[in-house]
Parts: structure tokens; sequence; C-alpha cells
């Protein structure tokens, strides 16, 4: 690699290669000539990264601890079925949410419990609760939609606080809580830590066990609070809904330069990934390229951007 | 051993005598015969067909698809990998082949389109992992979606149906009494078992498993034979995929996905250890009855198939319990 190249390549050091790439897809989103820059689909933009975004604040944790969460779509749409059947019965959006929440919860203890206390392959214990959530979601619902919610989650879901949609600010309080958790408390550091040399840090008096589980749990929490604005979307609540939105959300986590193997991380590298990929989509959508053929694209970008990251680390092992 | 590692040993919990027994490959084989025995009779005493003729041969049936999709997955595992995309791949590569030979060719190059299609996703796999330095379940994970995404776009939303009676054969066909599938899984048990036992590759598959940096500093080619079981992975893909094509006559982009929990299942249940360089393909063999008859019984006691993910992820996670404490083996601490 000759010399210039290589000194911008240091120079860009902190900048994931999501950055120059996702400028590009942005760019060629706006260039599309398809109604990609009107308002309305600027708005809309923001409503389809809300759930994706909420997703991927906890994935980028687990990821960072060396772990990996494949239920989360479809402890999702479990949450989401259990809220619908209580809002349809007559209940209150209060206990629906709370519902949710206890739902999600309990998968992320169970999640956190195998893989920490246990010590098993995280992506294992997350797929045999991809199939127990998924199973429940089935049976409940028969494999049913399930609709006659009533107008009020649809409502909430459309309202404005000053201007911005509700969704659009539940997640980006989302990262906001993520961000505070991640870079200013003791959890935020053990998750670097969990990650980074987990038996150091038992060695060191720390119940890493318990924080590690708390990482898992987090993203129960998050999956069933995300389950009001999924719900509120469709008005209903579709058993398989949200199953393969963990590849999104883990592929928004590796665009944004997370490594699997380190212990690093950073969440504004998530959100670039997760705008990257919600933009991707949306222009693909717009030329009439189907869902099945961008998750082929997503697959492809997340290798030129793994291929970049890892060819600019091998040029800083070895300057000169 | 450094004064980290000493520590850490300190507090691991001893392996005890019984579970030292448990592990062993003869014991653990011939409990899993036992717990198949029990089932059988558990679900003879309960139902009225299960004893059929043509129910237990369809209990085999069901069990050699599972493990041919296996028998690769295997394979890798004991390599110390992971494949996720097996059943995508099974799902690609069987639309493809209907598409064939929907379109009047010989059903026979529809077979070559599968299991070439399937093996180069195997092969993609493998570079993926041993080029590109990817976690093994990360780049399959992707495979997965990249591979579901595909057949998604080539089947539209559509089926492809009704094979020649020549092809169907090979999914449906007896030969003296017996299913062609039970035929194809025990000539895959006995080459794969040859295989791994008799060769120098197949050794040294285990060799990678058990401790990949003392495999590569005894001079094994550590990346190229997990190039190699990657492949082989998406060929027995292939062969899964026409043996599933030519029994159910027809293809679906939704065909392979119910079968991912229960293969893996399979494979642990087989008593292959999740970590890598200990198990067998026979206790895959064994592992794929044990789910053929959970699925079949299922069926028999009239319980709905909406249970099935939910019935099986409980199954898959209790076997990686029993295998950690059967092995009495623990990653970390704390």
């Amino acid at each position: 690699m000759d010399a210039p190249l290589r000194s911008v390549s240091r120079r860009t050091r902190p900048l994931p290669a999501i950055v120059p790439i996702g400028l590009v897809v942005v760019v060629a989103a706006l260039l599309e000539g398809h109604g990609f820059a009107s308002a309305r689909n600027i708005a809309n933009l923001g409503l389809q990264a809300s759930i994706l975004l909420m997703l991927a604040m906890p994935m980028t944790l687990i990821i960072m601890s060396e772990g990996l969460d494949l239920s989360a779509g479809a402890v999702l749409s479990l949450c989401s079925v259990v809220m619908a059947m209580l809002l349809a019965g007559g209940h209150g959006l209060a206990t629906a949410l709370a519902a949710s929440i206890g739902v999600g919860l309990v998968f992320g203890a169970a999640n956190g419990g195998l893989v920490s206390l246990l010590g098993l392959p995280p992506f294992v214990v997350t797929l045999g609760t991809l199939g127990i959530a998924q199973g429940a979601a089935l049976v409940l619902t028969d494999g049913n939609a399930v609709s006659g919610l009533g107008r009020g989650i649809a409502a909430l879901y459309a309202e404005h606080v000053a201007g911005v949609p509700l969704p659009v600010i539940v997640a980006l309080a989302t990262w906001l809580v993520t961000h505070v958790l991640l870079y200013h408390t003791r959890f935020g550091t053990y998750v670097f830590a969990i990650g980074g040399n987990r038996d150091a840090l038992v060695l060191a008096g720390v119940p890493a066990w318990a924080w590690h589980i708390g990482i898992y749990v987090y993203g129960g929490l998050v999956s069933g609070v995300a389950a009001l604005l999924l719900t509120g979307r469709m008005n209903a609540a579709h058993p398989t809904v949200a199953i393969g939105m963990e590849f999104d959300a883990i592929a928004a986590v590796v665009l944004g330069g997370t490594s699997f193997e380190r212990g690093d991380g950073r969440l504004l590298g998530t959100v670039l990934g997760v705008a990257t990929i919600t933009v991707l989509r949306n222009a693909l959508d717009l030329v009439g390229i189907e869902s099945s053929l961008q998750v082929v694209s997503i697959g492809v970008l997340i290798l030129v951007v793994i291929v970049i990251d890892s060819a600019r680390r091998t040029w800083r092992a070895n300057p000169a | 051993m450094t004064p980290v590692e000493g520590a850490l040993a300190a507090v691991r919990p001893p392996v005890t005598r019984w579970r030292h027994y448990l592990g062993s490959d003869t014991a653990a084989l011939a409990l899993r015969v036992a717990l198949i025995l029990l089932m059988a009779l558990g679900l003879a005493l309960s139902t009225d067909a299960f004893l059929s003729t043509a129910n237990v041969l369809n209990v085999l049936r069901q069990a050699s698809l599972m493990f041919l999709l296996a028998a690769g997955l295997t394979l890798v595992i004991l390599c110390g990998g992971f494949d996720l995309s097996v059943a995508a791949n099974l799902t690609l590569s069987a639309c493809l082949a209907a598409g064939v030979i929907k379109s009047g060719a010989s059903p026979w190059l529809g077979v070559a389109t599968a299991l070439a299609c399937s093996t180069f996703a195997g092969v993609l796999n493998g570079l993926a992992i041993t080029l590109l330095r990817l976690p093994a379940f990360l780049a399959t994970y992707a495979m997965l979606w990249i591979l579901q995404g595909l057949a998604f776009h080539y089947m539209g939303g559509q089926e492809i149906y009704g094979f020649p009676p020549a092809f169907r054969a090979l999914g449906t066909g007896f030969l003296l009494g017996v299913p062609v599938p039970v035929y194809l899984m025990a000539a895959v048990l006995a080459a794969g078992t040859l295989f791994m036992r008799n060769t120098n590759v197949g050794q040294e598959i285990y060799a990678i498993g058990a401790n990949p940096e003392a495999a590569r500093l005894s001079g094994i080619p550590v990346r190229r034979r997990q190039r190699l079981v990657y492949a082989l992975s998406g060929l027995m893909s292939g062969l899964a995929a026409v043996v599933y094509l030519a029994r159910v006559n027809a293809a679906d982009s939704g065909m392979g996905e119910p079968l991912l929990l229960p293969v893996i299942a399979a494979v642990l249940m087989g008593g292959t250890s999740l970590f890598g360089g200990v198990g067998s393909l026979a206790g895959t063999a064994l592992g794929a009855i044990i789910l053929a008859l959970v699925i079949n019984g299922m069926n028999l006691l009239d319980i709905k198939a909406q249970w099935q993910p939910l019935v099986v992820g409980v199954v898959l996670l209790a076997v990686v319990l029993v295998d950690l404490i059967g092995r009495g083996r623990r990653e970390r601490i704390g």
C-alpha cells in the first residue's frame, strides 16, 4: 500500500468504514429519482428506523460482550402478540405494556442466565429461545393475526410531541439511555470488560455473571417496549411479523464497526449502521426491488465494510 | 500453566467419575439407543398407530432426511465451527432443482444443480471464515439470509410441484421393503464414519476441533480442512434437498426453515459437543431418530404443529445443558 493512502487510513482511524459507505448510500438514494427526498418519505424513514434502532441498541452491548441474540425478532413478535391479545381482551394500555415488558424480561433473563452462568455459546442458546418464543406466539394465536385492538394504541403511535413523531422520540430515548448506560455507568465499563477479558474481571472480584445477565435482560426490556411501536404501527399483531428483524439489527451493529472478538465497539457506529440500512431498504423499495433481494444487498454491504475494516486494521498493525 | 490459568482451574468443578463414564463414546451411544427404545415403548403403549410398519418406516424416512442434513453440520461442529445456513441452503437448492426439473430437463440435471449450488454456498462459507476470518456463526448466519433471500426471489411466492416418478423414487421409493432415503442414510453414515475414523484427514478434523492451535502447530493445514468441512456441509444440504424435494413433491421458499432447529438438536442430541473435537456421525444418526420420534409422537398424539418450534426449542436447550453436565466442561467461570 502506498504511503499517502496509508496516512489517510491512519488519520481516519476513529472513523469506521460505515461513514463513507453510508454517505455513498444516501447520495445514491437522493439521486434515484423516485421521491426519496420528499418530506413524506423522510418522515417515513424516521418511523422505519425507530424499531430497528431500538433492537440494535442492546444488540450492540450484547455483541460487545462477545454474545449474539438471534431471538430478538421472535421475542419482539411474542411481546407484540401478548400486548395485542390483552388490548383485544379489553385491558388497558398500561397493563398490556407491562405484560409485554414482562415477557421480554423473562426471555432476556433466560438468555443471559444460560449464557452467563453455564457458559453456553450465545448463538445456540438464543436459537433455542427463538424456537420457544416463535412457538409460544404461534400457539397463543393459533397462527393467526390478532386484531380489534381499539384505537388507543394506533392513536398513541400517531402522536407527535413538538412536531416529532412519538415512535422516533421513544427510539431516540432508547439511544440516550443506552449511551448513558454504556459510557457513564459501571455497567457500561463492565460491558467492555466482559467482552475484552471476562476472566480478569472475575479475578478482580466483580460478580461478572450478574452484569453479564444484565446485558441480556436489558435487551429483553427494550424488546418489550419496542413491541408498543410494532403493535401500534399495524394496530394488530402477527406471530411471525418481526422474525428476521434481528438480522437487520445484527447487520447494523456489524456495519457500525463493533467487533465480535475484542470487546470494543461504538454506539454511534450502530446508529449510523441503522441509518444506512434504513436508507438502503427504503431506496430499494422505491425503485421496486423486493425485500428478499434487499437482504442480499445488506449481506454484500456487510462484506464490503468488513473487508475494508480488516484491511485498515492490517495496515495499522504493519505500518511502514 | 500461567498463574491465571491455575487460578481458573482451581475454581472449576472437578470431573466426577460418573460424569466421565457418561462422557465415554460407547456409553453415550448405548444411552441414546436406550432412550430410543424407551420412547418407542411409550409411543407404542399410548397410541395405536405407532407400531404399524408404515409408521415405523415413516419415522425412519424422516430420520434419514434429517440425518443427511445433519451429517455435514456434524463434521463442521466436530471441526470446531458452526453452520447456520444448512436449512436455507436446502431451500435454495431444492427450489433451483425444482425449477430445472420442471423446465423439462432431465431430473438428474436437477440433482446436479442442487448439489452444485449447495456446495458452492458451502465453499463461500469456508472462504468467508478462513480468508475474511469471520466468526463461523456470523458468516453462516449472513449466508442463511442471503440464500433465503435468493430463494424468495427465485420462487416469487409461488410453488413448483409435480415431478417425474423416476425422480420421486429418491424420496418415496422402496427397495426390498425399505425406503430409499434410509439406504442413502446408511451409505453416508458408513462412508462418513470410515472417513472420520480411518483417514488422516478425518482425524485431523477431530484434532482441529479439539484444539486448533495445537493442530496448527502440529502441521495440520487447519484452514484447508475448515474449507473442506464447510464444502461438505454444503454438499450434504444439497443431497438432503434432493431427497426432501422428491418426498414432498413440491418446492417453496419456506420449505427448509422449519428444519434448522431440529437438525441442530439432532446433532447435539447425538452427543457431538458444541465445543468441537468430540462426537460422531453414528451419534448424529441416533439423534436424528430421537428427533424424528419426537415429531412423529407429537403428530400421533394430535398435538398441533404450532407447538413444534416450542418443543424443539426446549429440547435443543435441554440437550445442550445435558451435554454440558455430562462432560463436566465449562468454558469460563464466574
